[in-house]
């Protein structure tokens, strides 16, 4: 059932390619159903989710093993619990809402709407994989596939960031296999699956090997969240994607790098992690002060949302890594950071996908970011102007939405094992409520700009793509309980195996 | 050395069967007229496959026989294998340059030949044999490389053929000198004398042999030819040489560092190691800037060779030869599939190519299988190949190479990447969209379709045929 949720759009998207000529309404529709089609799939995955404690054995739900490459213990073998369930279903709403998004026919629509499903796939399939090599694979086609959403449907000087974007996560996708060779080779008997290198933890108590694999899958991730100082590819690849590319790219792709973390390297190092765990910390806490200060600098609205997400990011790393600094009797307070931090991902997600394809709403009407270009829209695109307004708000972290949910959680958690960083990263807090509040009156309020008259109120299309990713953003901020409880018990797992 | 009495014709039979075709064709080539040479394509074609079909047929069967100074074992049948899907695949490419050449046959008769040579380059466990591969598997290549008889062929000939006889010459002093050293030119006599021998005549010896088999892998220090050679010999020619013979000539130094030179008193593993490291970065550097699309794939051949030499360097580890096996075939798929493309657009610069995926979005896709495959992107079955190399280097303790190949491959990526970029680029674009030539070559887009589909399902197949090695 899991592999038929995950490989539904791939195939979809094959027939797609192998019709004769179709008009590009039929693959524009046919990219829409076959997105919503995934999503009421995996909504019925939540509804009959068994409940299960991960991450160690008989740990996950729906779980499919096949051997793919036996001699080197590698096999596709793919579940999910409570970590990847969230994800995954963020992943099949951001999806259709960019289909629906993208329905206005870009340049070569077959092309982009096979495009989006092979993403589909990969996104899917890496937030279920339960071996390395698996993950790997999906990691590395996630790289291919925007490399080519960037260079064929972007615009400024897309070439030039996609290959910049390519190259930067293709190292870092390297130094994570280099990682994860070296978890084989420690492993006996040797194997790539993650539930039994889980179960053997075979570098516990080998101080310098296991400091330097947690330091390559480390780094690799950390280039694909991404933290400072490994986010200098971010914002030009943002600033030169298409609308629905940068959604996929910040709501999706870089949730890969941070579900890494809870995925891999907190379960199967955990003595590693918890060793070098105060690095993580001060990466987070860098990350979350940097990006806002970065952030508050931009006058292009599009770069702002990026550095935003360097910040937002930073907050799961700082919790992540306070969960491993817990000791044995703070073990509630790991738990508390490492849902927040899962919470946030999935808030991230649809927040960010939203403002990004609010974006995209301002540069198809005037052709560009810049946010001194525009002023006073609040009275010429009164619609656009809420739904922005409240995609601001929850970025900031307003009670009520998902953001003040997740950083909540990440702050109370975080603030037992590592009271300064944490007090410090509260107010990157404060830095982003003013960036917004001061992108929220260039825009929308005072005089008009020299592109306010160009800009009409968001169509019917628009609406329906971007609302309902706000409407579960609001949704979790005010009944959370249903994602809670899903994350809560794999969450409570994991601190036991990394706090004291 | 032992005489050729005791040999089992059966054994051989895919060298055999070669060696028949490759007499057969220049018979039937001079009792053909010049104008309907067609029908001895059909039956190198038909000798091929025979041939192919015994060597799977040997290797399910698990044949193995050693004498002669010839080994038949799991390396020799996959060597096989590979090789042949190799020749065949250049047969097809050149069905569309070379068809209705006046010397069509003789072009089949030194390709036949050059592949023969390989085979048995690879199956070799005595000096002298090897030797004498090199030399089947070198001088008709000497002459299919100027086969065209124009001006950049005749020069990138005269390359080949001055490196190729001085490395010759090496390799028959290191043989001398290795004789001199251990009594006996057999693998196994070697193995166990060169321990007890000096030490300095040993290095000197191996160090003669690993030039001239070096040369025919196209590794650094003796690769100078590859780039040339690529970009000056007909097309399909220049897919063959830069992708066949180097399977034959690296199981030949797997087997020596395995079989010879392991307990010899020298540090055959750095040694390895070095040269590795050396191809691969110099390969990479080499290719960085290139505009013309095969002297681009040349250099990457060179730095492919040194991924495989790390196989070299952990020669007896649990992967490595699986692995080197593995990387060999996926290597074949993908070097050719992207000479393919090359061959049936008769493009040159990688300018060349703008527009493709819009004019042949199937070519288009199947080149980008292919690089992506160079690169080592997953599913595709170089990634496969790399991952076991990766993982036979860290098993011998060479952390260090593990990590520059992995830095290696993140460089080689900008290359590619320089050429995939243009196919997508928007028509209209490029000024020199207008004089592309029509219609691709028919048997030649066949080719790189089918190679670019055995590089993906080969990746995704990998466990079943790990397993056979």
């Amino acid at each position: 059932m899991l592999s038929v949720v995950v490989f539904l759009p791939l195939s979809a998207g094959l027939v797609l390619l192998a019709l004769p000529r179709p008009r590009d309404a039929t693959a524009a529709w046919t990219w829409v159903a076959v997105a919503a089609l995934d999503l009421v799939l995996v909504l019925g995955l939540w509804a009959y989710y068994p409940s299960v404690s991960g991450p160690g054995p008989g740990g996950f739900a729906y779980e499919e093993r096949v051997l793919w490459i036996p001699s080197v213990g590698a096999s596709y073998h793919v579940g999910v619990d409570g970590f990847s369930l969230p994800l995954a279903a963020m992943t099949a709403v951001l999806f259709l809402a960019c289909a629906v998004h993208s329905l206005r026919r870009p340049r070569r629509v077959r092309a982009h709407a096979v495009l989006f499903l092979f993403l589909q796939t990969v996104s899917l399939g890496l937030f279920s994989a339960l071996d390395l090599l698996l993950f790997f694979v999906f990691f590395d086609l996630s790289i291919v596939g925007m490399y080519f959403v960037i260079a064929g449907w972007g615009h400024g000087r897309p070439a030039r960031s996609a290959l910049q974007f390519f190259l930067y996560t293709f190292l870092g996708s390297l130094a994570l296999l280099l990682g994860f060779i070296g978890l084989y080779v420690a492993s006996d008997p040797r194997t790539f699956d993650m539930v039994e290198l889980a179960g053997q933890t075979p570098l516990e108590g080998r101080g310098l090997v296991g400091g330097l694999v947690l330091l390559a899958i480390g780094v690799g991730l950390a280039v694909k969240t991404p933290t400072v100082p490994f986010h200098t590819w971010l914002p030009p690849a943002h600033t030169d994607a298409p609308a629905v590319g940068s959604a996929i790219l910040a709501g999706v792709l870089l949730k890969m790098g941070t579900y890494g973390f809870v995925r891999i390297a907190m379960p199967i190092l955990p003595g590693a992690w918890s060793a070098h765990a105060m690095v993580l910390v001060v990466v987070g806490v860098v990350s979350v002060l940097y990006g806002a200060l970065v952030a508050l600098a931009q006058t292009d609205f599009k770069r702002m949302v990026a550095y935003t997400s360097v910040n937002h990011m930073g907050y799961i790393i700082l919790g992540l890594g306070a969960a491993g600094l817990a000791t044995g009797t703070q073990s509630d307070a790991a738990s508390l950071a490492i849902t927040g931090g899962v919470t946030q991902m999935v808030s991230h997600g649809l927040l960010t996908g939203a403002l990004f394809l609010l974006a995209g709403v301002l540069h198809d009407r005037a052709g560009t970011y810049d946010m001194g270009s525009y002023g006073g829209l609040a009275a010429r695109a009164p619609r656009f102007a809420a739904l922005a307004a409240v995609a601001f708000f929850g970025s900031l972290g307003l009670p009520g939405l998902s953001g003040f949910i997740a950083e909540f959680q990440i702050f109370a958690g975080s603030l037992g094992p590592v009271p300064v960083p944490t007090a410090l990263a509260l107010l990157g807090i404060l830095v982003t409520a003013a960036l917004f509040l001061r992108a929220l009156q260039r825009l929308f309020l005072g005089g008009p700009g020299p592109c306010t008259d160009r800009v009409g109120d968001l169509s019917a299309r628009e609406g329906a793509a971007i609302a309902p990713l706000l409407a579960l953003s609001v949704l979790i901020g005010l009944t959370p309980r249903f994602l809670l409880d899903r994350v809560e018990p794999a969450a409570r797992a994991l601190a036991a195996l990394v706090a004291g | 050395m032992s005489g050729m009495e005791g040999v089992d014709p059966v054994t051989l039979l895919p060298e055999l069967v070669l060696a028949l075709a490759a007499v057969g064709a220049l018979l039937l080539g001079s009792w053909t007229p010049r104008r309907r040479q067609g029908r001895v394509r059909l039956c190198v074609v038909a000798a091929l496959l025979v041939a192919l079909a015994a060597a799977v047929a040997a290797a399910a069967t698990g044949t193995g026989a050693a004498s002669g100074g010839h080994t038949v074992d799991t390396i020799t049948h996959a060597v096989r294998v590979v090789v042949l899907a190799g020749v065949l695949a250049t047969v097809l490419l050149a069905a569309d340059a070379f068809a209705d050449h006046p010397r069509e046959s003789e072009f089949h008769v030194l390709l036949l030949l050059a592949a023969l040579g390989t085979m048995v380059l690879a199956g070799a466990s005595d000096l002298l044999v090897l030797a004498v591969a090199y030399l089947l598997a070198s001088i008709p290549l000497y002459a299919l490389v100027g086969f065209a008889k124009d001006g950049t062929g005749t020069e990138a000939a005269l390359k080949f053929y001055l490196l190729g006889a001085l490395s010759g010459i090496l390799l028959l002093t290191g043989t001398t000198l290795l004789l001199g050293a251990g009594g006996t030119t057999g693998y196994e006599g070697l193995a166990a004398a060169l321990p007890g021998a000096p030490r300095a005549l040993v290095a000197a010896g191996v160090i003669a042999v690993l030039a001239g088999l070096l040369f025919k892998a196209g590794g650094v220090p003796v690769h100078f030819w590859v780039p040339d050679v690529a970009e000056g010999a007909p097309a399909p020619v220049a897919a063959f040489v830069t992708t066949v013979p180097k399977i034959g000539a690296l199981a030949a130094l797997y087997r020596l560092g395995d079989q010879v030179l392991a307990g010899a008193a020298l540090d055959w593993v750095l040694l390895a190691a070095l040269l590795s490291a050396a191809s691969m970065t110099l390969g990479n550097l080499g290719a960085l800037l290139q505009t013309d699309a095969r002297r681009l794939l040349g250099y990457s051949t060179v730095s492919q060779v040194g991924y495989l030499l790390m196989a070299v360097a952990a020669a007896g580890g649990q992967s490595a030869q699986p692995g080197l096996l593995f990387y060999l075939g996926a290597y074949l798929a993908a070097n050719l599939g992207a000479f393919a493309v090359v061959c049936a657009l008769r493009t040159r610069t990688l300018e060349d190519h703008a527009g493709l995926f819009r004019d042949r979005p199937w070519l288009a896709l199947s080149l980008v299988v292919c690089l992506l495959g160079l690169v080592g992107t997953p599913p595709t079955a170089v990634f496969v190949g790399k991952l076991a190399l990766f993982t036979a280097a860290l098993d011998a303790g060479l952390g260090w190479l593990m990590v520059l190949a992995a830095v290696n491959t993140v460089a080689s990526l900008f290359y590619y990447l320089r050429w995939i970029l243009p196919l997508f680029r928007a028509p209209g674009e490029p000024p020199e969209a207008g004089d592309r030539p029509g219609a691709p070559d028919r048997w030649s887009t066949g080719v790189a379709v089918t190679a670019a589909a055995a590089s993906l399902g080969l990746g995704i197949a990998a466990g079943p045929v790990l397993d056979l090695l």
